[in-house]
């Protein structure tokens, strides 16, 4: 399959484009939610007009009312979001949760995709225990209890835990902490008895939550797929999550250096433009070129991963990675060639900053997914 | 089975019959490489059996056409050919700036005369070319050349100096930037081809600090170039004063060739560095393992960009971001390997380091973002044909 978008693909990324730029702006939804203080950082109504475009159940099938499309095509549409750093649960919801729902039993498909596709119900993922990403490691339980379970431990870093209406949570229902094995996907209702959450703001002004479950009783139909045998799902969520969270940082990256090329060529100092100077230029011609590879690393693990390749875990690490270059690249440069006024809130460019900031911590930073690369690799 | 799997199967065997073991090594020495030309001997039989059979078949240069001693192969079957001969590790049958450089200017701006003589004469490898772009004083600023070209009617008296010219002492013809007017800047310089055993024609070689001197100076003394070398067989590609026009678009293909998007520059070297180290220290393997993630990224955009350039997706001043990524990378795995071999890799002169080939090489990749336009001068082109950038 050749490295660039389809027709059909180019067709989705002019609408999604449009719809981003002019819905999703940081007008009206960045700054709109944030400087009302709003406690679940992103719009519903967006949500719902997301969904009116197909855009939420993307990745859901025809069969459970979906658009039944992959990764590079949730790829595009996270693009957008990135590059015009629109808050909304769409990978949270519409990845990661519709993956893990996905390889679940008809029963939950009917109790929970519709909400997706509709843009009516927002589901967080919770995975990580503590401040790095280890999903190798879980040590939240959920013991048998009659004829359900009993879940006890805690999840951090649960990206819209606090609103959403359910959570996928991961936790051990055998062997060790480090245990391959042993992993059951639960999904946990909003209201379930036991579960509390310690909402915090990110420095992107997103919402996390710390989430207790203080022996929270589910039933048995709470399981996703198998008991003991979540792993694979898990692994399936993380690799959707993580090619995602690259194609959104592959947009933040360009959203910054779009801006900030834009800048230097209208910004007079000794002069002269300061997009005249080759200092600048270099810099800018650099990141450019940063930029380019890490959409090339992008596409190529997203086919991989739609492909059904053994080389696309590989390719995905290495696309979160080299992302994370490229995107911090860019969004420093971005701050540092505006000069003053890129240190001010009411310049966009530090926004860039901050959600990239977020975005690279989200399911493993670059030192993660190097490493990764390196033991894929047999080293 | 759909047309392009039928020609999978069918390249897989003709592969199969005709590569030699000893043509799927990895190269090693410079006499690994066949450069063809008038005075070229093979190193082995396998080499002259391999290329002769690329020969019959059109393999030295797949995707030309077939009445100029190519294969015509669409690009996509071309693709595979790539990719069936990367799987056994087969080596180019004939290497030569005839094919990289040369050959795609006269595909695109030669009479159908050039193109029958000098397109075939490449593809059977029978004439080795040398590339006459840099002189002394003309470097990155290639357009302030001066060797000129005195018209003197139905020939041209070329005097002047070449630097930098990589096998001009084995090169039979010589691709040749030359001034015709000195008026004109940018529209006075004519793109000639010459024999390099013409009177008045010497070079001297360059030693490098790897050690070796591929690399000559070349002096034209009254060199007598006739404008012509038969009907419709001029003597100069495209037309006379517009040399520039042809020079750039060569560079482009140049540029290619040196970024490696076609596979030479990317792959990964954690694994194999790992393994052949003594000892991993833990921050060289951390290195290691961000290189990889460089490199893989890399390689997927060589892949874009070939698929990109094949549909004229690709920017057109695509190739300078590629060669400058390309070669900065080259330098870093370098870099990495010395590291990696440690005290072994800087034996110059060793059986077990075949004559210092780790650290000779190491040292030539250096040029990397030297040769063919420097880093800074690529640089400068994104600048101003990618981002528009002001005064660029
Ligand atoms: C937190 C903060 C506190 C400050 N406090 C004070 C204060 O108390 N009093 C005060 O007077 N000022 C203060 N400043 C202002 C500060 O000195 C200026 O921001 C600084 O001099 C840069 O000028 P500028 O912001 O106009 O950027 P510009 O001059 O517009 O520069 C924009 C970008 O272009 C680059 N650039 C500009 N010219 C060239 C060139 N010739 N070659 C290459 N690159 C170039 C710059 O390096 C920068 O990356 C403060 C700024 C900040 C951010
Ligand atoms: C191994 C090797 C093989 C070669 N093979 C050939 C060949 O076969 N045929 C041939 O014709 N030539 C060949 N060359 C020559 C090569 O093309 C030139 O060396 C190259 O173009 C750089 O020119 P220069 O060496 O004169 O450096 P200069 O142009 O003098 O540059 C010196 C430094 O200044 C920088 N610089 C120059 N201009 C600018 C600018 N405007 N902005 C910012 N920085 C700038 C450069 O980037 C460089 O770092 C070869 C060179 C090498 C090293």
């Amino acid at each position: 399959m050749p490295l660039y978008h389809d027709e059909d693909q180019a067709m989705l990324a002019e609408t999604a484009s449009q719809f981003m730029a002019e819905e999703g702006s940081i007008q009206k939804q960045l700054r709109h939610w944030r400087d009302r203080d709003c406690k679940d950082g992103f719009g519903h109504g967006l949500w719902e007009q997301m969904a009116e475009l197909g855009f939420t159940g993307i990745l859901i099938d025809e069969d459970n009312g979906g658009l039944g499309m992959g990764h590079v095509e949730a790829g595009i549409v996270l693009e957008e979001i990135g590059r015009n750093l629109t808050p909304s649960p769409f990978l949270t919801t519409s990845v990661l949760a519709a993956t893990a729902l996905g390889n679940g039993s008809d029963d939950i498909k009917g109790r929970y995709l519709p909400g997706i596709v509709e843009g009516k119900a927002v589901y967080a993922v919770a995975i990580d225990e503590g401040a790095k990403h280890n999903p190798s490691r879980i040590k939240t339980r959920a013991e048998k209890s009659g004829n359900g379970f009993k879940l006890s431990g805690q999840k951090d870093f649960v990206i819209h835990g606090a609103s959403a209406d359910m959570l996928v949570v991961a936790a051990r229902t055998s062997g060790a902490d480090d245990d391959e094995d042993g992993i059951t996907l639960f999904a946990v209702p909003k209201d379930a008895a036991g579960m509390s959450h310690d909402a915090v703001r990110l420095v992107d002004s997103s919402m996390a939550t710390h989430t207790k479950f203080d022996g929270v009783e589910l039933d048995g139909d709470a399981v996703i797929g198998e008991v003991d045998g979540g792993r694979e799902i898990l692994n399936k969520v993380l690799n959707a999550g993580r090619i995602g969270a690259a194609a959104e940082g592959v947009g933040v990256a360009r959203g910054a250096m779009d801006m900030t090329v834009d800048y230097i060529k209208q910004r007079k100092q000794f002069g002269k433009l300061i997009g005249e100077f080759q200092a600048l230029q270099h810099r800018a011609s650099h990141l450019y070129s940063e930029v380019e590879i890490a959409r090339a690393v992008v596409i190529k693990a997203q086919q991989l991963l739609d492909g059904d390749s053994e080389k696309a875990e590989l390719m995905i690490s290495a696309a979160k990675a080299k992302v994370a270059k490229a995107a911090g690249l860019a969004v420093r440069e971005g701050v540092q060639m505006h000069g003053g006024i890129g240190m001010t809130d009411e310049y966009d460019i530090g926004l860039y900053m901050k959600r990239d900031r977020a975005l690279q911590e989200f399911l493993g930073d670059v030192y993660y997914h190097a490493n990764r690369v390196a033991t894929l690799s047999g080293y | 089975m759909s047309d392009l799997d039928t020609f999978r199967m069918e390249t897989r065997e003709w592969l199969e019959a005709n590569c030699p073991a000893e043509m799927r090594e990895p190269v090693r020495d410079e006499d690994d490489v066949y450069w063809g030309g008038r005075n070229a001997t093979f190193k082995n039989d396998a080499q002259k059996a391999w290329f002769e059979a690329a020969v019959e078949k059109g393999y030295t240069v797949p995707a030309w056409p077939k009445e100029y001693g190519g294969a015509g192969l669409s690009p996509a079957e071309a693709k595979v050919l790539r990719e069936e001969m990367a799987r056994i590790g087969a080596r180019p049958p004939l290497s030569s700036f005839g094919i990289w450089m040369l050959g795609p200017a006269l595909l695109h701006f030669g009479t159908e005369g050039q193109k029958k003589r000098f397109l075939n004469e490449i593809a059977r490898g029978e004439i080795r070319w040398c590339q006459g772009y840099s002189e002394p004083g003309s470097g990155s600023d290639l357009v302030s050349l001066q060797t000129f070209g005195e018209d003197k009617g139905d020939h041209w008296v070329v005097n002047g100096q070449k630097i930098w010219t990589s096998y001009a002492d084995k090169a039979d013809w010589i691709f040749c930037l030359v001034r015709t007017d000195k008026e004109n800047k940018y529209q006075g310089i004519t793109f000639m081809l010459y024999d390099m055993a013409s009177e008045g024609v010497s070079t001297k070689p360059i030693l490098l600090i790897s050690g070796s001197s591929p690399f000559c100076e070349t002096f034209f003394d009254d060199v007598k170039v006739p404008k012509s070398y038969g009907e419709d067989v001029p003597a100069y590609v495209g037309e006379v004063n517009r040399g520039w026009d042809v020079a750039k678009y060569l560079l482009g293909h140049e540029r290619e060739m040196i970024s490696g998007a076609d596979g030479g520059n990317t792959g990964t070297i954690g694994a194999a560095m790992s393994r052949s180290a003594d000892e991993i220290d833990p921050v060289l393997r951390a290195e290691l393992a961000m290189f990889d993630v460089d490199a893989l990224a890399y390689g997927a955009m060589g892949e874009k960009f070939l698929d990109e350039i094949k549909v004229g997706k690709a920017h057109p001043a695509q190739p300078n971001m590629m060669k400058y990524a390309g070669t900065e990378l080259n330098k870093r795995r370098h870099e990495l390997m010395m590291s990696a071999g440690g005290s072994r890799n800087l034996e110059w002169e060793s059986d077990e380091t075949s004559g210092g080939k780790p650290s000779r090489n190491w040292l030539r990749t250096k040029a990397n973002s030297i040769e063919g336009g420097t880093s800074e001068v690529m640089l400068n082109v994104i600048s101003k044909r990618i981002l528009d950038l002001p005064g660029a």
